[in-house]
């Protein structure tokens, strides 16, 4: 008894159990075609290879599912773990696919998120939603991420996430990052990093009322310092993806 | 209430040592029992700007490690009987510091002085962290170039995050700028950031801008701290930072390049 006791004493010195958010990013695969999903995806990795070597990745199912499409998952995952991506769960899979997915060792991910893929997927409605319903009956927003509102500066060093939409009041230094999965609202200089629809939410903007960021990324969609051109530096502006490529605009 | 005061940078060599000294010296000039404390340990030279290395018996990891007596080890400054000086030790490294320990010789502090500064070493490691972990109020000094407020800036995100304030959800630490080593001549020709340049960059209360000069090296040399040298320009700019941290109004004297202000007043260009 003393001598059991003893040894969890000590096996409890040598590990712990914590439990920690990760952003990671969701694949939606939408079709049975996976040769055209193969070029597609290597399109996709080749415009931000930094951001997508290695990555961790969840496999969303829900889009397969939906229209019956017959994907052998096995071969599936050859693809993408083939593409540099690494699988750490999949989610809203059928019976057949949970139990192939776990017999390769992915975790499965309760259905109970596919909501939050919806929304992420249909953001316009969301937020049309949002603006014009008052705060007693919404059903629809249940479910949807409350926005994070920052008041004091962010600061070199620092790296804020939020799951919905970010709104900083104050400045973002260089050297910082701020992360979104939804819009990103800077009240102030942007002089750090800013990535806006990190789970792949190609309507995602970013707005700033002074532009000098290091990096601003919409859904992976990236542009540096150096590709910011004098004319949209150091100015209110708005920006957004459009066919695939990051516009910045004037806030008029 | 005694308050701890942190002076921090994140860069090396941009003035943390002087402004401990000058600022220590002054909080007890006006009469507020006084403490600094040198936190470089390894690389100990407060007690030389102070001119008290010749006394040093005990330093503060003798206290935290409990071989001396916080009484044993504090120095009374020659010049000033408010004012105390507990030295780094010169023979162990920073890992000599605990948080625990610090907390501990700081409480104990806290019972008798009314201010305790403590003058952080470089960097962003364990004696810099340990140096603000439980201050109250930070003297972030910066250089007017942008390296150094680069590192300013960091250290300014680790005070609103990594500080005992933070971790327990208090009241933030008070932050005040300090621009240190300004040289008006060397901002006009590009090649010094200007107050503004820093401000824009760092939004943070300016204490105050210290003049780059040549009475700094003289009071180093005599151990006094700068601000008893009431002629200098160095000097009284310190002294203008103690009376506004206490809550008077001075305007900055040291901004304008001697020219340009006259220059200003009379309306030019
Ligand atoms: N206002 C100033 N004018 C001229 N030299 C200065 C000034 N402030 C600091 N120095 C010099 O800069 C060097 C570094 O100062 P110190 O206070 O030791 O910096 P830190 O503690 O940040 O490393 C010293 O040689 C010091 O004499
Ligand atoms: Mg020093």
């Amino acid at each position: 008894m003393s001598q059991d006791s003893k040894k969890t004493a000590k096996l409890a010195n040598t590990l712990e159990f914590k439990t920690s958010t990760f952003s990671v990013p969701v694949l939606l695969v939408a079709t049975d075609d996976l040769s055209l999903f193969e070029k597609q995806l290597v399109q996709k990795i080749n415009q931000a290879p930094e951001f997508f070597k290695n990555s961790p990745l969840v496999l969303d199912l829900q889009e397969i599912n939906i229209q019956n499409h017959k994907v052998d998952l096995n071969a599936l995952v050859a693809v993408i773990r083939k593409a540099g991506l690494l699988i750490v769960g999949i989610r809203a899979g059928n019976d057949l696919q949970n139990k192939q997915a776990l017999e390769i060792g992915i975790p499965v991910y309760p259905a109970q998120d596919r909501e939050s893929v919806v929304e992420v997927k249909k953001p316009i409605r969301v937020q049309v939603v949002k603006a014009q319903v008052p705060t007693s009956t919404r059903p629809d927003i249940k479910e949807s991420v409350p926005t994070t509102i920052i008041t004091h500066p962010i600061r070199s060093g620092q790296r804020i996430y939020a799951a919905g939409d970010l709104i900083v009041m104050a400045q973002v230094s260089a050297g910082a990052e701020i992360i979104a999965e939804g819009n990103i609202h800077v009240y102030s200089s942007l002089r750090g990093r800013a990535l806006a629809g990190v789970q792949g939410d190609i309507e995602a903007r970013i707005f700033c009322f002074d532009l000098q960021a290091e990096l601003i990324s919409i859904a992976g969609n990236y542009k540096v310092s150096e590709d910011l051109s004098v004319s949209v530096r150091n100015k209110p502006v708005q920006i957004y993806l459009q066919d695939g490529s990051l516009i910045i605009k004037d806030i008029v | 209430m005694a308050r701890v005061i942190v002076v921090t940078s994140g860069k090396g060599g941009v003035g943390k040592t002087t402004t401990s000294a000058a600022i220590a010296m002054g909080l007890a000039k006006r009469g507020h029992k006084t403490a600094v404390i040198d936190f470089d340990v390894g690389l100990r030279n407060l007690d030389l700007i102070m001119g008290c290395e010749r006394r040093v018996v005990y330093d503060f990891v003798n206290v935290i490690n409990e071989e001396a007596t916080l009484n044993q080890a504090l120095i009374r400054d020659k010049n000033c009987n408010l004012l105390y000086i507990l030295p780094a030790s010169q023979t162990r490294d920073k890992e000599a510091l605990s948080q625990e320990g610090v907390g501990r010789v700081l409480d104990e502090l806290k019972k008798d002085f009314k201010y305790i500064v403590c003058d952080s070493p470089a960097g962003i490691e364990k004696g810099a962290h340990l140096a603000m972990y439980f201050a109250d109020d930070a003297f972030v000094v910066t250089n007017p170039e942008v390296s150094s407020v680069r590192d300013s800036d960091r250290i300014l995100g680790l005070l609103s995050s990594k500080s005992r304030r933070a971790e327990q959800n208090e009241e933030p630490i008070n932050e005040f700028l300090l621009l240190t080593r300004y040289s008006p001549e060397r901002v006009k020709l590009g090649e010094m950031l200007s107050v503004d340049d820093v401000q824009d960059i760092l939004s943070l209360h300016l204490l105050g801008v210290i003049p780059e000069s040549k009475s700094v090296l003289n009071a180093s040399n005599s151990g006094t701290p700068v601000i008893l040298d009431e002629k200098s320009d160095a000097g009284q700019a310190y002294e203008d930072v103690v009376a506004r941290y206490l809550g008077e109004e001075r305007p900055h004297r040291f901004i304008e390049d001697k020219k340009g202000f006259f220059r200003n007043l009379f309306g030019g260009n």
